[in-house]
């Protein structure tokens, strides 16, 4: 089942003479980890803002064509009112923790959907413990470091409960660790309890081994659609200057001379079991 | 910028800290009238010993007198103002009158203008063990249940939470700017004043930026999504609360009574000086 | 030339970051500075223009010791770019931003009128000239943060996260600026967690962790070294995670480069056919 659609989807920001995204068609089904990717400046936050209300509601200017998020038409529906339904997680974690303490930034989307106190504690602590930090609910948000304030973000997002979380570049702040920590939460959430998962990221190598769906978009148009291999390999996506995974160069490269491996490797783990395979043969 | 220290919150926690806010401000409030009923320094010597304990128990000895300290210069400056006065304006102070040549005379004038200076101490003495033992969030959970409009509270708390993003992100800027040669010890001073130009540019677009990105981050979470917003936490009156808020309340009832039919002899008078 | 003996440095606030840090770097070099979020390697880079002044030990730069010279006069050799541009620039054009650096350095018109040409074509950025610096995209800021740095012709450019938000063209032109940098025989210091875009380079690796160095050499020996990379928290290149996870074919265990990756696995299976 489909959880977002978008026909012909095309934005302006106020006042610009190009558009920003272009005839954008996709369509997201529901439970799937999207993974949203392209050249700076090739439109995929202001893909994301379409999806959450922000266009056209916070930033106002022209919007074309049809996205419907859960059901909802998106220009029809106010942005609190699609928050129930899709949440967003921005790329610096300092910017979206407001309270004094995780618990009360957690709780803050509640509040605004004036949810009762006993449902909120509940709802809080859930959130707590499924990103992993419920012994920090009580500290600062500015005593903690980059990765935990993503953590906490991803739980004030989780604790509004609904179908589909993107992430725009959450961990770009973050060192390949932290990265790691953040990818595998997102993970959990995806895999544990269904929830859609856009997420738009450069750093496809440590990235990709989570995703299905892969949406590759190059100066406001979408130039790739599909499942992960087939994307990646394509020679579309090294002439739009993606940081395709090293195990897929690996790949082609071997490929030009001749050495076949069995699938396209995504992951270094893959590319490992490919690799072993043709060699044992010899 | 020591006198402002004194006003920071301090994570300790005591029975002082534990009390209602907005009962403690209740507290505060009586103390300021009481200091401004009276201008007789017997008597205002009495509410100075009042904050007293509540700064023993609470433990923020140090940083309250370090606000003390900070505001000592501001209190010279109103003694100093007062005493020059009362010279040459004798009129306004009772039991003297021009021209003023007794040591008795000079007394009373002492005695008035360390009396006012007084007053202003009792009232950041006060005022600071406030800010000292409750927190910002608390303050902040009080400012909501007292019906203040919740915009404002989420501002209020917002800013208190972002002022150590911004110090560091100030000194960063600094680093940047005197990485690029920029010298803010040297020139005359207003040199140095456009030296800041640099400084403040970079911190208020920064923060012009960093309010977009925040209002994003609360719409995103239904910010505006119901009239009546609940909350996590709720402040509730207990019985440390109401004993104070009744304390408070005879307080006051003491000191207006006192007010209307003690006269309070002038410390001058008493020492027959 | 800089030479860093013993070096330990402890924040006002208490916290230890640098212990006995020794280190020289050589005219022309290119040194990456690896390590997790909080090692250590921004305030080590931070002593090299005098930023930050040792506790102990010393950092000497061109034969003195940065304790003798004040932050400008380091900046003059030292240039700095900041992982932010946007704690910069200020400036009402683009022109004045990369010129500001050379006005507080005193170099005179003429001068600054060529330096800023250069460094506005040296980084692409000719177009934008009158442009307010606002108005440009993140990239761009980037580019003009890293001309303003440039136009003063520093011997020694220190980058400290460059990658950050950077998408794969981006990180591929700026690495082969570096290469430019290099050959122009300036010496470059990166400070970067981005193993892969390290991987690319190929420079000499120093390693942080927990304040100390805990490794020095080739990126190849370096990033290849399961142990080590796990003590600095970061992760291995893939192609060397590829490798590892092959042990028992004999491959070699430094490859990080996806085409020496190809020229071995060829030799090994057309040695065996």
């Amino acid at each position: 089942m489909a959880v977002i659609e978008t026909r012909d989807l095309t934005y302006n920001y106020p006042g610009a003479k190009k558009p920003s995204i272009k005839d954008v068609s996709i369509t997201i089904e529901s439970g799937e980890f999207v993974i949203l990717t392209g050249p700076s400046g090739c439109g995929k936050t202001t893909l994301c803002r379409c999806f959450n209300g922000l266009i056209p509601h916070f930033y106002g200017g022209k919007l074309e064509g049809e996205v419907v998020v859960a059901g909802c038409k998106v220009a029809d529906h106010s942005i609190y009112e699609l928050a129930r339904h899709v949440g967003l997680v921005f790329q610096n974690p300092e910017n979206q923790l407001f309270a004094l303490s995780v618990e009360k930034d957690v709780a803050f989307g509640l509040e605004n959907l004036a949810v009762p106190r006993d449902d909120m504690k509940k709802r809080v602590d859930w959130a707590l413990q499924m990103t992993g930090i419920e012994e920090l609910s009580e500290r600062p948000p500015h005593e903690l470091s980059g990765g935990q304030q993503q953590r906490v973000a991803i739980a004030c997002v989780l604790a509004m409960q609904p179908e589909i979380m993107i992430l725009d570049e959450p961990t770009s702040f973050l060192d390949p660790v932290g990265a790691q920590k953040i990818f595998e939460v997102i993970n959990e959430l995806n895999r544990k309890l269904g929830i859609t998962i856009i997420l738009v990221e450069h750093r496809l190598d440590l990235a990709s081994k989570y995703a299905n769906h892969v949406i590759v978009m190059d100066e406001g148009t979408v130039v790739l659609d599909g499942e992960p291999r087939g994307v990646f390999n394509s020679e579309k996506a090294r002439l739009t200057g993606v940081g395709v995974p090293k195990a897929t160069r690996l790949y082609q490269i071997l490929g030009e001379n001749g050495i076949r491996l069995g699938r396209v490797p995504v992951t270094s783990e893959e590319a490992a079991s490919l690799l072993r395979e043709v060699l044992k043969r010899d | 910028m020591s006198m402002f220290e004194g006003f920071r919150f301090r994570r300790v926690s005591s029975s002082i800290h534990r009390l209602d806010p907005r009962v403690k401000f209740f507290f505060v409030c009586v103390l300021f009238v009481m200091a401004i009923l009276f201008n007789k320094l017997l008597a205002i010597i009495v509410l100075f010993f009042v904050p007293l304990p509540f700064v023993l128990i609470a433990g923020v000895k140090r940083e309250w007198l370090r606000s003390m300290r900070g505001a000592t210069f501001f209190a010279i400056f109103i003694f100093v103002v007062n005493f020059v006065f009362g010279y040459f304006y004798p009129g306004t102070i009772q039991g003297i009158s021009p021209p003023i040549d007794t040591l008795s005379e000079y007394f009373i004038i002492l005695e008035k203008s360390l009396a006012l200076t007084l007053r202003f101490f009792v009232l950041v003495a006060s005022f600071s063990v406030f800010f000292l033992t409750t927190s910002p969030d608390h303050l902040g959970l009080a400012l909501e249940q007292s019906h203040v409009p919740y915009e404002f509270c989420f501002a209020f708390t917002t800013a208190v939470r972002f002022v150590p993003v911004l110090a560091d992100e100030a000194q960063t800027i600094m680093d940047a700017q005197k990485a690029r040669g920029l010298e803010l010890e040297r020139g005359n001073f207003l040199k140095r004043v456009r030296n800041y130009i640099p400084i403040l540019i970079p911190l208020i677009v920064g923060a012009i930026r960093r309010s977009l990105e925040l209002a994003e981050a609360m719409e995103s979470r239904a910010w505006g999504a119901s009239e009546k917003r609940t909350n996590l936490y709720v402040l509730k009156l207990k019985k440390g609360d109401y004993i104070l808020a009744f304390g408070s309340v005879l307080m006051l009832i003491f000191a207006v009574y006192v007010w209307l039919s003690v006269p309070i002899p002038s410390l001058t008078a008493l020492l027959r000086l | 030339m800089i030479e860093v003996k013993d070096l330990y440095f402890t924040y006002p606030a208490g916290v230890e970051a640098l212990r006995g840090i020794t280190l020289t770097i050589d005219d022309g070099e290119f040194l990456a500075i690896m390590g997790q979020n909080g090692a250590g390697k921004t305030t080590l880079v931070k002593q090299f223009n005098g930023l930050l002044k040792p506790t102990k030990g010393e950092v000497v730069v061109d034969g003195v010791s940065t304790r003798e010279m004040s932050v400008a006069q380091l900046a003059r050799k030292v240039g700095f770019v900041f992982q932010n541009p946007d704690h910069q620039l200020f400036c009402e054009t683009v022109e004045e931003e990369i010129a500001f650096a050379l006005r507080n350095f005193g170099f005179e018109e003429n001068a600054i009128k060529k330096r800023v040409d250069w460094a506005l074509n040296l980084l692409d950025v000719m177009q934008y000239r009158k442009t307010s610096p606002f108005m440009l995209s993140g990239g761009e800021r980037k580019r003009v943060a890293l001309a303003s740095v440039l136009a003063w012709d520093p011997h020694v450019v220190i980058l400290d996260e460059p990658t950050i938000g950077q998408d794969h063209q981006q990180k591929e032109k700026l690495r082969q600026f570096i290469v430019q940098l290099n050959a122009q025989k300036k010496t470059v210091v990166v400070v970067t967690h981005d193993v892969e875009f390290v991987a690319e380079c190929n420079p000499r690796v120093v390693l942080m962790s927990g304040g100390k160095i805990v490794a020095e050499g080739l990126a190849e020996e370096i990033l290849t070294n399961p142990k080590l990379v796990a003590q600095a928290s970061i992760v291995p290149p893939q192609i060397t995670q590829i490798f590892l996870g092959l042990p028992d074919f004999g491959l070699p265990t430094n490859v990080i480069d996806v085409h020496e990756a190809r020229r071995i696995l060829l030799d090994l299976l057309e040695g065996s056919s």
